[in-house]
């Protein structure tokens, strides 16, 4: 069997716009879905703004136009389940439960944030929605998911565990050494790639031979697939297939969602970022904007209408403004929180 | 004489290097890219080409131990690390290979790879985007390891090592990146017999530092002054191995002595540096117990108002050399 390489038609961008495939979906499913990616979109619209202003300080990584992976896979999963981030990680958190205002919080460094104000935007947690912590070291936390799922089977109720790494981190030995132990192991943990076909400022054609990374799974003898990372609906439906797989001791999975970040690979700006100007590609991706895709699918299908959208869309944009509100009033870290956290024996609250 | 930052000070070491040795070559994730790394290495890859600035993948150990094998085969590459944190990758690399290579095979052979990492913190970037893990290094036999604080050095060392027959880890620091001095023309020197500077006489104290904390030790040295303190300033420059003759020297004639560090305390370069001080000048010559500024043992925190506490300044320093009086 010869190794297949490349995406073929996921990675252009002048494909793959029309609305998404939502034919057997349950409609309250996918109202939820589509709440959820624009919240995710919102709120990390508001982070940029306030990057922009100078009142968010700590290095914000937008996952705005990748919306629909982390809401996809988050469908099939439970708040037992085990789920680690990377430095792109908003919509992880998001996409889970993880609280809005808390998430605000951390990024302004207040003491009510979700890692207490001492992680800032690359270090989030919420455990008690399975979220249970996210890193800028590229690939850290890929063995961790590991160890997780380890644990996971060990507890022997089913859950999993779950790692989102970018293309990147796909070049990192910890991603290939962590396959290879899952594979034999045969551990319940899914390997989600985000493959947005950039490392920040190189192509996935200047750092691999290949920019299909479901390779690499396959070589290990996993079950893959590689889907359009900007339709919701099928990133839904896989990992509901994969996660059932997992669930039942079948061993490890991946799954390749194939898009494009919006923005720059660190902070708010568009297209001209870490010296890279990518603007004619952007303008062929947002017409492969996910939440755009779902909202057209469901409008044929009357289960929206311009109108509920648009209502959605102040909802959303009404709790977002509120949280950053009560966020930004949000006291600061006490000055004991620089030393009483570094060991837990001992630790203060 | 010319003014130089520090930033275009290492620029111009790779350019010299490029320009006068056929085996120089750079890897390193983000040398393609203005942003990465600074002013240090803009535009290298337009005038020396891909082949010999060499932009990677997210990949610290392969590139890591690639250039020690390059090494091995008579070129002399150059690793850059935008970050310490990112360097953690390749740890086997440089510990158990390149360090430890000349020795183990009896002195046969020996990787002159140089390893540029970049300390890079502050920005509420927090604890994986932060750390000083120079003192980890010089632990190490067999791996050389400088730290420049000023442009010339920046320049100057860089060459040095890249020349040095032996492993070596430059370290610079995003915070120096700014500041402008006058240098003199590129002098070519050999790293092994680069040792402690005095960057300022001074009869009351003696401040040591390394890289950015030497800066931390000149400012202070200058407020110091308002209150009669005359504080002579070492710059250590090369930290493994380490020649403790010139801060050994100046304590002698000082009595005092206050210890700079932006790494930990715990098995820090400050505890080191006041060990082997003490160590050459007797307990005697002592007029008050040595003191370290360091960082608290504690990761970086993100928050502003804890990281404004974090990260020692010429505050902290000043304060504590008072209290050697
Ligand atoms: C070990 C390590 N090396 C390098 C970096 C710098 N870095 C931060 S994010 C990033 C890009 C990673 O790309 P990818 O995994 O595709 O994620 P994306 O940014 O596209 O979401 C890089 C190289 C890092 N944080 N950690
Ligand atoms: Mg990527």
């Amino acid at each position: 069997m010869s190794v297949q390489m490349h995406l073929g038609v996921l990675a252009d961008p002048s494909r793959g716009s029309e609305p998404v495939d939502i034919r057997g979906e349950d409609p309250g499913a996918l109202r939820a879905y589509l709440r959820k990616m624009v919240l995710i979109r919102r709120a990390e619209e508001i982070i940029g703004d306030r990057v922009a202003s100078g009142e968010v300080r700590t290095p914000c990584h937008l996952a705005i136009g990748q919306e629909a992976i982390a809401v996809g896979v988050s469908a099939s999963l439970r708040p037992t389940d085990r789920v680690f981030g990377a430095h792109r990680s908003h919509s992880h958190y998001l996409a889970l439960g993880g609280d809005l205002e808390a998430l605000f919080a951390e990024v302004l460094g207040r003491d009510s944030g979700c890692s207490r104000g001492m992680g800032g935007s690359m270090h989030l947690y919420a455990g008690h929605v399975g979220f249970l912590g996210s890193v800028p070291i590229v690939a850290g936390t890929v063995p961790l998911a590991v160890g997780a799922a380890l644990a996971a089977r060990k507890d022997g109720r089913g859950d999993i565990a779950v790692a989102y790494f970018g293309d990147g981190a796909a070049e990192e030995g910890a991603v290939h050494e962590s396959f290879n132990l899952a594979a034999l192991w045969k551990l319940p943990v899914l390997f989600v790639c985000e493959n947005n076909l950039f490392s920040s400022h190189l192509h996935i054609s200047l750092r691999q031979p290949g920019d299909r990374v479901a390779r690499f799974a396959e070589a290990h003898g996993m079950e893959a697939r590689t889907v359009d990372g900007n339709d919701v609906v099928a990133v839904a439906r896989t990992v509901r297939e994969l996660v059932g797989r997992l669930r039942r001791g079948e061993g490890p999975a991946m799954i390749e969602a194939v898009t494009y970040r919006w923005r720059g690979h660190v902070g708010p700006r568009e297209d001209d970022d870490v010296g890279v100007n990518r603007s004619r590609d952007l303008v062929l991706w947002r017409r492969r904007d996910p939440v755009r895709r779902l909202a057209d699918a469901m409008a044929s299908a009357r289960l929206l209408d311009e109108e509920s959208f648009a209502e959605l869309q102040t909802q959303v944009a009404e709790e977002v403004r509120d949280a950053w509100a009560r966020a930004e009033k949000a006291p600061w870290p006490p000055r004991e929180a620089l030393l009483s956290r570094v060991y837990w024996h001992g630790r203060g609250q | 004489m010319r003014r130089l930052r520090y930033g275009e000070a290492i620029r111009e070491a790779f350019m010299y290097l490029l320009d006068h040795d056929p085996k120089v070559f750079v890897i390193g994730q983000g040398l393609w890219s203005p942003w990465y790394v600074g002013s240090s290495m803009t535009d290298l890859d337009k005038l020396y080409g891909p082949e010999r600035i060499m932009d990677s993948p997210v990949s610290e150990l392969a590139c890591t131990g690639a250039a020690v094998g390059a090494a091995l085969c008579g070129y002399r590459p150059i690793v850059v690390h935008p970050r310490m944190d990112f360097l953690l990758y390749a740890m086997d690399s440089i510990v158990n290979q390149a360090a430890k290579w000349a020795h183990m095979l009896g002195g046969q052979a020996h990787p002159a790879v140089t390893v540029r990492s970049i300390i890079n913190r502050g920005g509420e970037q927090g604890a994986q985007h932060s750390q000083a893990l120079h003192a980890w290094f010089a632990h190490v036999p067999g791996l050389r390891v400088v730290m420049p604080a000023t442009p010339e050095d920046a320049r100057d060392l860089l060459i040095a090592a890249v020349w040095c027959d032996d492993p070596v880890l430059y370290v610079d620091d995003r915070w120096l990146y700014e500041l402008e001095e006058d240098v003199g023309d590129v002098t070519v020197r050999s790293l092994a017999e680069e040792s402690p500077k005095v960057r300022r006489h001074g009869t009351d104290v003696t401040l040591v530092g390394a890289g950015y904390s030497t800066r931390l030790c000149m400012e202070a040295a200058k407020q110091l002054t308002l209150d009669g303190i005359e504080a002579e300033v070492v710059d250590l420059r090369v930290l493994n191995p380490l020649s403790i003759e010139v801060p050994a020297e100046s304590v002698a004639r000082t009595g005092r002595l206050c210890v700079v560090d932006g790494g930990w305390r715990t098995c820090g370069l400050a505890g080191e540096v006041m060990a082997s001080v003490l160590e050459r000048t007797g307990p005697r010559v002592m007029r008050a117990a040595p003191k370290r500024v360091t960082l608290p043992d504690a990761p970086a925190p993100t928050s502003r108002v804890l990281e404004e506490a974090y990260y020692p300044n010429v505050d902290t320093v000043v304060r504590a050399v008072k209290e050697l009086f």
